[in-house]
């Protein structure tokens, strides 16, 4: 209802756009999990930019799997920015629809990511099962809940994550890392599409002894569900997951909302959007705001995705058909 | 064969061409750009896409899964059809209309439904999992789903003709001495065996292209229970456009020849029966 009467809005000013200048529109495409952090976000920049330029801007969101949103945007839908879980979608635009132009993460601090989140363990109460680390996963007749990283940026950070950690332990042997991570996901009984849908498996439906997802995700966990039906476990080492974000420039170019949309990018990282997502769990870059949040970030040991040579490389090796994770699934099930 | 007949009512040449207008857009349109997407890719990779032993135990899923269910109900929807066209009950109308709701329920509500009673936590996941029975995350959960969706089919086009038949014809074959077997598979059977296919074929068609209910009471193991529509959303995120058209195009072929097939058999077994009288 709102955002139809935001169009109607849109539209009506959009005509009268030749004579004044009018409200600016902005569409954010972004990802399933990321509904909270912008629903808090959007007011804050809207008063912040009218305050700053006397001039109003209407945020519309739209959310979705990373990748499908991703599609959307190359398939023609106007979005100004895309703020995105994994960096290889926004690459996608750039390569498949070119609405977004090469060097995108220079444009903004951190390469492009104002804030990030890790891979957690998520156990039941009690945590019955006694599972520390990693290696616990691996252990016979655990059950491990994982969305699929075939079809989830979230399953893809947890495959890297457990095969960083076995190759951190095995002092860099590949052929040690596949084994763990193939006993990981020997203990997989439902693969998800997506990580809201793994949450649900292990929450709503008692499946499995922990669940593997972002560390945001764990507190949307906790307002859902209650903070005590379940303990969040801290792995002695996890993968940072940076959560990119970029102006779609072939849109904003057309639309002239360039300098509204940079802005928009631009605040996440002013201390107050840094503010918002420490308060929504996401690791925030500014050191004065991590340094107030801390008690909710503990600091573990992390390896990036450079380690595996990017993203790209990363999807290459290990998520392309017939790759790595492939290759072990089709292990998987042979042995079973 | 004439090309053009004479009917009374005028009008043939405006609605064959509106009929094929509106076949070319609604259907043949979107599938010829499916298949000529399809042609940038090789030979070579369209079979390597299309051949790889993942996707090829997708087809033994989908394709047998959808089958067993369209079984499932050729009898179970007989059977519905059969109690709702000859026996007054209370509450007829009632289950009549309950026959229609899979149709009208959006299927991903129907998947979650079913998992959230079928989990191993759930309504009746719990008693059965006690008896060792596991269905939720299981291919059975596949079949399970797949036969709630199409049950419609073969109760709805069975209906109708079971209630066109005259009662006569029974009541003849019985004063002539004919058991009650023989009553039914001769000459109940015979009457009802075209409807009884087309709704077979619908189940059977519809079972075959379905995601959303199934996606999420399968467990999507690889190699398990894994079925070609996810293969499809698989490679679409990965941007494998064409590697997803590829399997799109198999999956068309597949189930146009299966189609064809039945329809064929439903052509010669009218013909056979229409030479008989």
């Amino acid at each position: 209802m709102t955002s139809l009467r935001h169009w109607a809005v849109a539209l009506a000013l959009g005509s009268a756009a030749a004579l004044s200048h009018a409200d600016t529109t902005l569409l954010n495409v972004s990802y399933d999990v990321m509904r909270d952090f912008y629903k808090d976000y959007n007011p804050a920049f809207s008063k912040y930019y009218e305050a700053k330029f006397k001039d109003k801007v209407i945020i519309q969101q739209s959310h979705g799997g990373s990748s499908k949103q991703a599609r959307s945007v190359i398939d023609g839908l106007e979005a100004d920015v895309v703020t995105m879980n994994m960096a290889t979608d926004i690459d996608a635009i750039v390569e498949k629809g070119k609405q977004i132009n090469a060097g995108w993460d220079k444009k903004f601090p951190n390469e492009a990511a104002p804030f990030s989140s890790l891979q957690v363990l998520i156990v039941r109460k009690g945590n019955p099962k006694g599972i520390k680390d990693w290696a616990d996963l691996t252990k016979p007749g655990i059950q491990v809940v994982v969305p699929n990283p075939k079809t989830s940026g979230n399953g893809r950070y947890t495959f890297l994550a457990a095969w960083g950690a076995a190759l951190k332990q095995n002092g860099g042997n590949e052929a040690k890392a596949r084994e763990f991570t193939q006993a990981l996901f020997a203990n997989v009984p439902v693969l998800d599409a997506g990580g809201r849908a793994a949450t649900t498996t292990f929450m709503q439906r008692q499946i499995g002894d922990v669940l593997v997802t972002f560390e945001n995700e764990a507190e949307m966990i906790a307002r859902e569900f209650g903070r005590g039906n379940f303990e969040v476990i801290y792995p002695s080492v996890s993968i940072d997951a940076d959560l990119p974000v970029a102006v779609v420039d072939k849109v904003v170019d057309k639309k002239g909302s360039r300098k509204a949309a940079t802005e928009y990018l631009s605040y996440l990282w002013s201390p107050e959007g840094q503010e918002i997502a420490a308060q929504n769990y996401l690791r925030p870059r500014n050191a004065a705001v991590a340094a107030k949040y801390a008690k909710q970030f503990p600091a573990i040991k992390l390896f990036g995705v450079a380690d595996f040579g990017g993203l790209k490389a990363a999807q290459k090796k290990f998520f392309d058909d017939g790759a790595i994770y492939d290759q072990i699934a089709a292990d998987i099930a042979k042995k079973k | 064969m004439k090309f053009k007949q004479h009917s009374v009512l005028p009008g043939f040449n405006l609605s064959l061409g509106y009929s094929m207008l509106y076949l070319s857009l609604i259907v043949l349109l979107p599938l010829a750009a499916l298949i000529s997407k399809s042609l940038g890719l090789s030979w070579a990779q369209f079979w390597a896409t299309v051949s790889e032993p993942r996707v090829v135990a997708t087809y033994q899923v989908t394709f047998g899964a959808s089958l067993l269910a369209a079984l499932i109900n050729l009898f179970v929807g007989l059977l519905i059809a059969w109690v709702l066209v000859r026996y007054p009950f209370p509450g007829k109308r009632f289950i009549d209309a309950l026959v229609d709701l899979p149709f009208a329920l959006p299927t991903a509500v129907a998947g979650i439904a079913l998992a959230t009673l079928y989990a191993p936590n759930g309504l009746l996941g719990e008693p059965l999992e006690k008896l060792g029975i596991k269905i939720a995350f299981t291919p059975a959960g596949i079949v399970l789903a797949l036969t709630f969706i199409t049950l419609p089919f073969v109760v709805r086009t069975v209906q109708p003709v079971l209630e066109d038949m005259e009662r006569e014809l029974e009541e003849a074959a019985s004063s002539l001495g004919a058991t009650r077997w023989q009553i039914f598979s001769q000459v109940i059977l015979p009457t009802i065996f075209p409807a009884l296919l087309t709704g077979f074929t619908l189940a059977f068609a519809r079972a075959i292209g379905e995601f959303g209910s199934v996606i999420f009471i399968a467990g999507n193991m690889p190699f398990k229970s894994e079925i070609t529509p996810l293969m499809i959303i698989s490679k679409l995120e990965q941007y494998d456009y064409l590697g997803a058209t590829a399997i799109a195009v198999v999956m068309l072929l597949v189930s146009f020849a299966l189609l064809l097939l039945i329809n064929g058999l439903q052509w010669w077994m009218a013909k056979r029966l229409g030479r008989r009288k």
